[in-house]
C-alpha cells in the first residue's frame, strides 16, 4: 500500500477512535473545549510518532531476534511509560514553552490504549519503519480530528436546552455513537 | 521459557529505570521553592477569587511575576497577604474585604408569584421557565445556586430569599457567577450605602410588581454630592471608591433622599457574634414591613 493510501486510511477508514474504538478515555474526558482538545491531540501525536518509532526498534532488534514476540504487550507498556517519562522531563528542561502545552497533557496518555494500540497494530499490519511512521502520525491527526469535532460539538450542546438526565456525559456517549455510525461511511474505502 | 521473560522485562525495567533516573538528574528544572511556600501559606480553596486558576496558578504568578501585588487573596484575608508578602518580598496594601450583597428586597416590595414552580429546585432552572417564578424577572428566585458553590459555607436561604454572613463571606465572588440574574454583587465592607434592588426595568414596569423595586427616578444620582452613583446598564451603580474617599459629611443624602427606600445603609457590619446571618441594615425594614 501506498503512503498516501496508509495516511487517509489510518486518518478517516480506520480512525483510531470512531472506528477502532481506542482511546476512548481521553476523547470523552478532554473534549469540553476546543483548545484543550488541540492540547491533548498534539500530545498524543507527538507521543503515538514517538512511541512508533521506539516500539519498531525495539520489535525489530530485540524482540524478533531472541523470540520474545509473546512479550510484545508487556514490554511495550514498560517502553512507552518509560518513554514519556523521559520525553516529559527532557521537554520540561530543553523546550519549555512545548512543556507548558503539552505538559499536563503527556502523564495522562502514559498508558494510553490508543498509543499502545498503533504500536501493536503497527507490527500486525507489518509495516517498515517509514510506513510505520506515517501510519502512526496519521492515527494521531485522526485521533485529533476526532476530538475536535467532538469538542465543536459539544461546546455547541452547553448553550442547547438539554433534559437534566441527558445533560453531560449521556449525551457526550450518544453524540460518540452517532459520530461512529458516520464515520463508518468510509468503510470499503481503505 | 519463564526464566527468559523474567529476566527479560527485569533487564528492560533495569534499564528504563536507569535511564529515567540519569535523565532526572540531567534534565533536572530547579523549580522556585517559594512558589511550595507561598502555596501552604494560601487557604487551598481554589475558590479562584484572586483572577487566577486555583492557588498554584496565583502562586506561580505572585513569586514570578513582579507586578502582580501579594494581596490578591480574598479569601485568606489580612493575614495571608502578609504571609506572601514576606515570601515574596512585596509590600502589602491591605485588600478591601469585599462581601456578596444581596440587591434584592422582594419581601419589602411583596413581589408576587407568577406561577408556582414544581421543578427542578434550582434557579438556574426557574429563571428559564417563562422569566422566573415571581413577576420581578430580576428578583432573587432563593433556590440557592449560590449557597451551593460558597466554598466558605456564608450563605443560607431563608424565606424564599438568599442571606449573606458578612462575617464568614471573603468577597471570593464564585456565588457572583453562580447566579442566573446577576443578584449578588462584591461590595466593599466598608460600603456605607447600597442598592437593594437589581432591576433594570423602569417607572411603572417596577412600581407595578414590587412596593419597593427602584424605578430609576435618579434622584440618588442627583443628590450625591461626590457623583459616585450613576445609572449603568439600566442600574442604579455606586462606586465605593468614590463614595468612600468623600467621606460622611455628605450624611448619606442618597440613602434619605431615596422615594423608594431601597437605597439603604449598608455599613453597619455586626462584630460580636460570628454567625450573625443578616445584617441589621437589612433588618430593619424588614420588621417594619
Amino acid at each position: 500500500m501506498d503512503i498516501f493510501g496508509i495516511f487517509v486510511s489510518a486518518i478517516f477508514v480506520n480512525n483510531i477512535v470512531l472506528a477502532q474504538y481506542l482511546g476512548n478515555c481521553p476523547y470523552l474526558g478532554c473534549s469540553k473545549e476546543k483548545g484543550v482538545a488541540l492540547g491533548m491531540g498534539g500530545a498524543v501525536i507527538f507521543v503515538t510518532l514517538l512511541a512508533t518509532l521506539f516500539t519498531w526498534l525495539m520489535q525489530k532488534f530485540v524482540l524478533d531476534p531472541y523470540g520474545l514476540g509473546y512479550l510484545q504487550t508487556i514490554i511495550f507498556i514498560v517502553v512507552i511509560a518509560a518513554l514519556v517519562q523521559f520525553v516529559e522531563m527532557f521537554l520540561k528542561k530543553a523546550v519549555p514553552p512545548l512543556y507548558a502545552a503539552l505538559g499536563i497533557f503527556l502523564p495522562l496518555i502514559t498508558t494510553n490504549c490508543a498509543v499502545m494500540g498503533v504500536a501493536i497494530l503497527v507490527q500486525r499490519e507489518g509495516y517498515d519503519l517509514l510506513e510505520g511512521l506515517v501510519w502512526g502520525l496519521a492515527y494521531g491527526l485522526g485521533f485529533t480530528l476526532a476530538l475536535l469535532l467532538m469538542a465543536g460539538i459539544r461546546e455547541r450542546l452547553d448553550t442547547c436546552r438539554l433534559p437534566k438526565v441527558m445533560a453531560g456525559t449521556p449525551i457526550a456517549l450518544i453524540m460518540a455513537g452517532l459520530m461512529s455510525l458516520a464515520f463508518m461511511g468510509f468503510k470499503g474505502m481503505g | 521459557m519463564v526464566f527468559v521473560s523474567i529476566l527479560s522485562l527485569f533487564a528492560l525495567g533495569l534499564v528504563a529505570s536507569i535511564i529515567l533516573a540519569v535523565a532526572s538528574h540531567v534534565f533536572y528544572v530547579k523549580e522556585d521553592p517559594r512558589v511550595e511556600a507561598v502555596m501552604e501559606a494560601l487557604p487551598g480553596a481554589n475558590c479562584g477569587g484572586c483572577g487566577f486558576a486555583g492557588c498554584e496558578g496565583y502562586a506561580n504568578a505572585v513569586v514570578n511575576d513582579p507586578a502582580i501585588p501579594a494581596n490578591k487573596c480574598c479569601a485568606g484575608g489580612a493575614d495571608v497577604s502578609i504571609a506572601v508578602g514576606e515570601l515574596t518580598g512585596k509590600t502589602v496594601a491591605e485588600a478591601e474585604p469585599l462581601y456578596a450583597l444581596r440587591r434584592c428586597a422582594k419581601r419589602d416590595g411583596n413581589v408576587a408569584l407568577r406561577y408556582n414552580y414544581q421543578g427542578m429546585p434550582s434557579c438556574a432552572a426557574a429563571a428559564l421557565l417563562r422569566g422566573g417564578t415571581e413577576v420581578c424577572a430580576h428578583s432573587c428566585l432563593g433556590f440557592g445556586d449560590c449557597v451551593q458553590v460558597c466554598p466558605f459555607g456564608a450563605m443560607e436561604i431563608h424565606d424564599g430569599m438568599v442571606h449573606v454572613n458578612r462575617n464568614k463571606c471573603t468577597g471570593c465572588g464564585t456565588c457572583v457567577s453562580a447566579c442566573p440574574r446577576g443578584i449578588l454583587e462584591l461590595t466593599p465592607q466598608r460600603a456605607r450605602v447600597a442598592v437593594y434592588c437589581n432591576t433594570r426595568d423602569k417607572l411603572r414596569a417596577v412600581s407595578d410588581v414590587c412596593g419597593v423595586g427602584c424605578i430609576k427616578c435618579t434622584k440618588c444620582v442627583k443628590t450625591c454630592p461626590a457623583k459616585a452613583i450613576s445609572l449603568k446598564d439600566n442600574r442604579i451603580t455606586i462606586d465605593p471608591g468614590l463614595c468612600l474617599s468623600f467621606g460622611p459629611s455628605c450624611e448619606e443624602a442618597c440613602a434619605k433622599g431615596c422615594p423608594r427606600g431601597i437605597l439603604r445603609y449598608a455599613n453597619v457590619r455586626p462584630t460580636a457574634p460570628a454567625d450573625a446571618t443578616v445584617t441589621t441594615a437589612e433588618q430593619q425594614p424588614q420588621t417594619q414591613a
